[in-house]
């Protein structure tokens, strides 16, 4: 579905991805794992367009994607849930999630989609009226994957969805990140939660200093000595 | 669980979650406000020098709440509105004498009359766009600027503007110029009340949802598809037109106008109308606008001593109220309507979990 076939990406003289390729197959979660400043979230916004790479190109369903805008980039369904959930806070529930229908014009549809984010977050229903930066943390997360969902993606990007999040709720919203793959939506994770990422994934890759050092299938890495010590806190005996 | 049939309900943004006769009482209330105006005017009780400051009132509205559409709505800090006003005074000024008046009419009286009123409109219009033009112009490279630059960059348009028409000899130099008095009250009303209808239903409308999307967060808003560069532009230009278009008003209102009149004390002004009504906050601007014309003249003749009080008046808003009179609110959602059903009632005073 998607391939990014050797990026590299600076920021000014900083060289933050260094010939990175990843393939995105159609139905899967794949994830990203690795530590801060690995370049993980660089990545998501080299493929929804808001940096540019300086040389590889990406390919997205048999589309060039290389250097189009962001806008052009969520209306061939790659939507992004941003790092921090970033809701529009003094805007209610609902109007987040109407401003995440932005670029669609089809009014039956977008009300289906409603009906549907708001029976998999019946939670949001409750609150619709309620301005987004009043919800608790859980909430606006679900909010802001609700938001995406609104614009239909094809390929929803995901970064840190656990982040700041009690670890119940990090189960529960990972739980939801399953169920909508489930229903056909391809998902890209950035994750720094190693252990729940590889649980819920089906593909890897382990991201170090702007290279992948490591992929494989998410349950085989879970397995690795190198991701266990590294990233799961285990030691090898 | 509410039903499906209930979820269409709510779908319906919030416009429309008021009374359906809102419209029409504001409409009606509107007119009787006029009419009133015009009865007080004709019994004697309202002097020219009233209808002068109503007629200013007018003006700074119109000032006040295209000013909120870039900096209260659209969250970009702009410090250059007198610089399209002036753009606007200047233009349709420099069009009235050199257009207008070299023009001889005949025929009957009512066809001159309806004749001269169409060219001022258009006079007006000119100004309106030529400073709506220099938005886009400006707008396209500053709106990459973010906050304090931004406002460094308008501040010094507004500043090139003013000195560009201290040096310009056609229309006067710093001497001034003078123009023929074509505004009255009527003009000033009912094009203040078409210029706040345009911006309230832009505001309402998707590019209007956009521009505060762009304010709430500029990144959720780029993640969603939104052009923002291209909502910038599109409030900075509206609000540079709406600039224009009140500077075209107050040069045939005062009949001189000379670039010192557009300084930057006069955008700061508009600023603190604006801040003082609330930032994203239509009829709070337009609180503002009145109160603070109201104040200045009554305060007239203390001279020197208004500044003082204006600014204390100012200190002590700010103090009680950061957020201005009205905040983000408006008058208007006092009427609104209740959600059906009220499920959602009790949750908006509960806590967050």
């Amino acid at each position: 579905m998607l391939k990014i076939n050797n990026i590299d990406v600076f920021y000014g003289a900083i060289h933050a991805l260094k010939d990175l390729s990843l393939t995105v197959e159609a139905g899967q979660i794949v994830t990203l794992i690795g530590a801060n400043g690995a370049g993980k979230s660089t990545t998501l916004k080299t493929i929804s367009g808001l940096l540019k790479p300086k040389s590889g190109n990406l390919i997205f369903q048999e589309q060039n994607i290389t250097g189009k805008a962001a806008q052009q980039i969520v209306a061939l369904g790659i939507v992004q849930v941003p790092e921090g959930r970033r809701v529009f806070p003094s805007m209610s529930v609902m109007e987040n999630l109407e401003l995440g229908a932005y670029l669609r014009k089809d009014r039956v549809a977008i009300r289906d989609d409603l009906d549907r984010v708001f029976t998999r977050f019946p939670r949001l229903q409750e609150r619709r009226s309620q301005m987004a930066g009043t919800l608790s943390g859980g909430e606006q997360q679900m909010l802001a994957i609700g938001r995406a969902l609104m614009a239909r993606p094809r390929l929803m990007l995901l970064d840190e969805p656990s982040m700041g999040l009690a670890p119940l709720l990090v189960r529960e919203i990972f739980e939801i990140i399953k169920e909508i793959n489930q229903t056909g939506t391809t998902i890209l994770l950035v994750e720094q939660n190693a252990h729940m990422a590889l649980s819920i994934a089906h593909y890897a890759y382990v991201l170090e200093t702007g290279k992948i050092v490591l992929e494989g299938p998410a349950a085989e890495l879970a397995q690795s000595d190198k991701v266990k010590e590294a990233y799961l806190g285990g030691r090898t005996n | 669980m509410a039903d499906t049939n209930q979820v269409n309900q709510m779908q319906i943004a919030n416009v429309e979650n008021y009374p359906r006769g809102l419209r029409w009482v504001i409409l009606v209330g509107v007119l009787l406000l006029y009419l009133g105006i015009l009865g007080l005017k004709e019994s004697g009780s309202l002097n020219p020098y009233h209808i002068q400051i109503l007629c200013l009132i007018c003006i700074n509205i119109v000032l006040v709440v295209s000013l909120n559409l870039i900096n209260g709505f659209t969250g970009q800090f702009s410090l250059g509105h007198a610089g399209f006003m002036a753009v606007g005074a200047y233009v349709s000024a420099f069009l009235t004498r050199n257009v207008i008046n070299q023009l001889t009419f005949s025929g009957a009286e009512w066809l001159v009359t309806l004749e001269k009123a169409g060219l001022f409109l258009l006079v007006i219009l000119a100004g309106a766009l030529v400073a709506a033009f220099l938005g886009v112009l400006v707008g396209l490279p500053t709106l990459r600027l973010r906050g304090d630059y931004l406002a460094i960059a308008t501040l010094g348009l507004g500043e090139i503007i003013r000195i560009l028409l201290i040096n310009l000899d056609v229309v006067g130099g710093a001497r001034g110029y003078a123009v023929p008095k074509l505004t009255n009250f009527s003009w000033a009303f009912w094009l203040m009340v078409i210029a706040v209808l345009l911006m309230v239903n832009f505001i309402n409308s998707t590019h209007g949802r956009a521009c505060i999307s762009v304010r709430e967060d500029e990144i959720a808003a780029e993640a969603m598809g939104i052009n923002t560069t291209r909502y910038k532009v599109m409030a900075f230009t509206l609000g540079a037109f709406f600039a224009g278009l009140s500077g075209a008003l107050f040069a045939h209102l005062f009949v001189y106008i000379s670039p010192q009149i557009f300084g930057f004390l006069r955008s700061i002004d508009i600023l603190v109308m604006v801040v003082l009504g609330g930032l994203g906050s239509i009829t709070g601007s337009i609180t503002a606008a009145i109160f603070i014309t109201v104040v200045m003249e009554m305060l007239r003749q203390l001279v020197e001593l208004r500044v003082i009080i204006f600014a204390v008046i100012l200190i002590l808003v700010m103090l009680v109220r950061p957020q201005g009179l009205l905040g983000n609110r408006e008058i208007t959602d006092l009427f609104r309507r209740k959600q059906r059903g009220d499920p959602d009632e009790p949750a908006q005073h509960q806590k967050a979990v």
